[in-house]
């Protein structure tokens, strides 16, 4: 593929669980993102994919530098964002933006939505001069499918749908050259999903963009990502390119995943594969020793409670997988 | 549930005509009277439920699928919401002109629900023991003691592990999946003949959410309880439902069978949603959209409430509004359901 823009070496965040009122004293780390390396290439969509609290939200957050990693290192064209000055730091965010998930929150009542695609522009303020910003934002608006001429309007006033568009829009304003999205589309309906994905397809394509795309829904990923990383409980268990990971899984927990998901056509229930796992995640705060997956995982031996898994690719596993025991099933076309 | 206005024929009684039918709903009226005007929720929906069939109705947010199932229960909140046509009848016995006490005994032995949103619907203040307990205590007249025994069997019966230490947690102690474990043992433990899920594993991860789906059909399978899944999830309808019907601004547009449904569609939105959703084969392609918004239930379209939105839509569209009609096995409220059945 072609160059590397963002790259993500051992990134761990753990936040520490404090009891007592006068004296707080720390008693516990939830480990919530625990060594997470990954690579993301210009113009490509690296999809991220696990379960509630697995992690995914807060890689979100550290790689838009709005929460400090433990430890590890983020390096954006070459140069270690964690190392830089605050003023540089501010500079470099523009070229790093994000998408949330609830439209519903994320933008703020008060504001008008020509105020809230044009705050970037504040902040930023050789983006676009003065006089300019008004024209820029309808430009936005018309980029995302909106009516320019809505422009004064409040946030209220648009359906859930249009209101992402909106906080699109916000991150297009600075012409990042990534956009993180954190679950984009998971408040939406049905309908109105599929108009956002085509969305944020088009504008890959014509800004050139690089997304990183989180998302727990496991069809909706494999539409818009080119490859794919699974998470559980704060590591990384399988990457690889979404036909690798989809057709070709080798993780235990991801043939788990994969076999879990509905699938929209009743003549699949009689022969599909059904792999279920018992009992829930467990607490991030206290993570099973070795294998963090060992405690639901049917392969599980001694060494995986001993020997935490190296995400490497093995004999049996072409593309990397974090299992002793990596092994390729298809469970999706399984007769 | 005072002011309701009841339109339709008088109450039937256990052997009249229409307890061919567990639970039959039939056209059903229910609108909201806002501040902003009257929203027309549910615009004469019917349908009906028999012991051991699952049906699933799907639908969008608006769509008045859950506003439906809450009538049924009578929980629908008056005001602002009021029933304004229709009848609901459990075994032939409508449950709308029932007397209040009457219909109190039918909730939860006769037909009973699972929330959405399990850790609002159970009581943050009392244990999950005393809360199913309670159930047995008073309608049942049992004892603290036995009603405690009965509420460790069915959190058994859920597969909680450890339930007879467990009983003793509250709803925060428990997991989402748990928790969803909880209300489903709740809602069975008066033998209900009708369990309606509202969207029960919305709120859950996959694999959390195949679990509490596996669950539910075990127990509906053992106890040969009619069921009414709520969901807008086309796969989990697939995997779970005999029978489907989709909603679109407070009316049923297409009824069928789970395989009729999905192998061809026979209404013009049903095609939409189901042609809507990323497929394998057409990785890398645009996504067929629907086209607009969902509509406004204070301004619902003229004609079909769908032609805004709709592919197929000519002039009769806006002016008529299609009545659901039968085609064989499946109904559809479509000017044109006639050629869409007939099509290859």
């Amino acid at each position: 593929m072609s160059d590397v823009i963002l790259e993500v070496r051992d990134l761990v965040k753990h936040f520490p669980i404090r009891k007592g009122v006068l004296f707080k004293k720390t008693v516990g780390q939830i480990k919530a993102v625990d060594g997470v390396s990954l690579d993301l290439h210009k113009g490509e969509t690296l999809g991220i994919v696990g379960e509630s609290g697995c992690g995914k939200s807060t890689l979100a957050k550290l790689l838009m530098n709005l929460e400090q990693p433990t430890a590890g290192s983020i390096r954006y064209q070459g140069r270690d964002v964690l190392k830089l000055s605050a003023a540089e730091q501010r500079k470099l965010r523009r070229n790093i933006q994000l998408v949330m998930q609830d439209p519903y929150t994320s933008l703020n009542p008060r504001m008008t939505v020509g105020d809230i695609i044009g705050e970037p522009f504040e902040i930023h303020t050789d983006a676009a001069p003065k006089g300019d910003r008004r024209r820029k934002v309808q430009e936005l608006l018309d980029v995302v499918g909106l009516n320019p001429e809505h422009i004064n309007r409040y946030p209220h006033q648009f359906s859930g749908g249009q209101r992402q568009r909106i906080g699109i829009a916000r991150a297009l304003a600075l012409r990042p050259e990534i956009i993180v999205c954190d679950e984009p589309v998971s408040a939406l309906d049905v309908s109105i999903q599929a108009q956002v994905m085509n969305l944020l397809d088009g504008l890959q394509r014509d800004f050139n963009l690089s997304y990183i795309f989180i998302a727990h829904d496991l069809s909706v990923v494999r539409h818009i990502a080119d490859r794919v990383g699974v998470m559980y409980l704060g590591k990384m268990v399988e990457l690889g390119t979404d036909d690798e990971i989809y057709d070709t899984p080798t993780h235990p927990y991801t043939q788990a995943l994969l076999s879990a998901v509905p699938v929209p056509d009743p003549t699949a229930r009689q022969h599909k594969t059904v792999i279920r796992l018992e009992g829930d995640v467990p607490s991030p705060a206290n993570p099973p020793s070795g294998c963090r997956f060992r405690t639901r995982c049917w392969k599980a031996q001694e060494i995986c409670a001993t020997t935490p898994p190296l995400l490497q690719i093995s004999a049996k596993s072409p593309h990397p997988s974090a299992c002793h025991f990596a092994e390729i099933r298809d469970v999706v076309h399984a007769g | 549930m005072t002011d309701i206005k009841v339109n339709t024929a008088p109450v039937l009684g256990t052997d009249g005509k229409a307890g061919q039918h567990l639970l039959e709903v039939e056209n059903l009226h229910v609108e909201f009277r806002t501040r902003d005007g009257v929203a027309k929720v549910i615009n004469g929906v019917s349908y009906h439920v028999d012991a051991g069939e699952t049906l699933a109705v799907l639908g969008e947010s608006g769509s008045g699928k859950s506003v439906t199932a809450q009538t049924i229960m009578g929980i629908l909140d008056t005001p602002p919401g009021f029933v304004t046509g229709g009848a609901i009848r459990f075994r032939g016995k409508d449950l709308l002109t029932m007397p209040k006490d009457e219909r109190r005994l039918v909730r939860g032995e006769g037909i009973s629900m699972v929330f959405q949103d399990a850790l609002s619907a159970l009581n943050p203040v009392f244990t999950v023991g005393f809360q199913i307990a309670e159930l047995f205590r008073k309608r049942r007249g049992m004892s603290r003691a036995d009603g405690r025994k009965r509420a460790i069997e069915l959190l058994d019966q859920v597969k909680i592990p450890a339930a007879a230490t467990r009983i003793n947690d509250y709803p925060h102690q428990f997991s989402g999946g748990m928790r969803q474990r909880v209300m489903i043992a709740m809602s069975l433990a008066l033998d209900p003949e009708i369990l309606i899920a509202d969207e029960p594993t919305t709120a859950l991860d996959v694999t959390v959410q195949a679990q509490i789906m596996d669950l539910l059909a075990e127990i509906r399978r053992e106890r040969n309880m009619g069921m009414i899944l709520i969901t807008h999830d086309l796969g989990v309808v697939a995997d779970v439902a005999d029978r489907i019907a989709v909603m679109y601004a407070g009316r049923i547009v297409e009824q069928a069978d789970v395989h009729s449904l999905y192998a061809k569609p026979c209404h013009p939105y049903t095609m939409a949603l189901l042609d809507s959703l990323p497929r394998l084969d057409l990785k890398g392609q645009e996504l067929n959209t629907i086209k607009g918004l969902p509509p406004n239930l204070l301004r619902i379209p003229s004609g079909c409430a769908f032609h805004p939105r709709c592919r197929m839509a000519r002039d009769i569209c806006s002016a008529e509004r299609p009545a659901l009609i039968q085609l064989g096995d499946r109904a559809s409220a479509c000017h044109f359901a006639e050629e869409l059945v007939g099509r290859e």
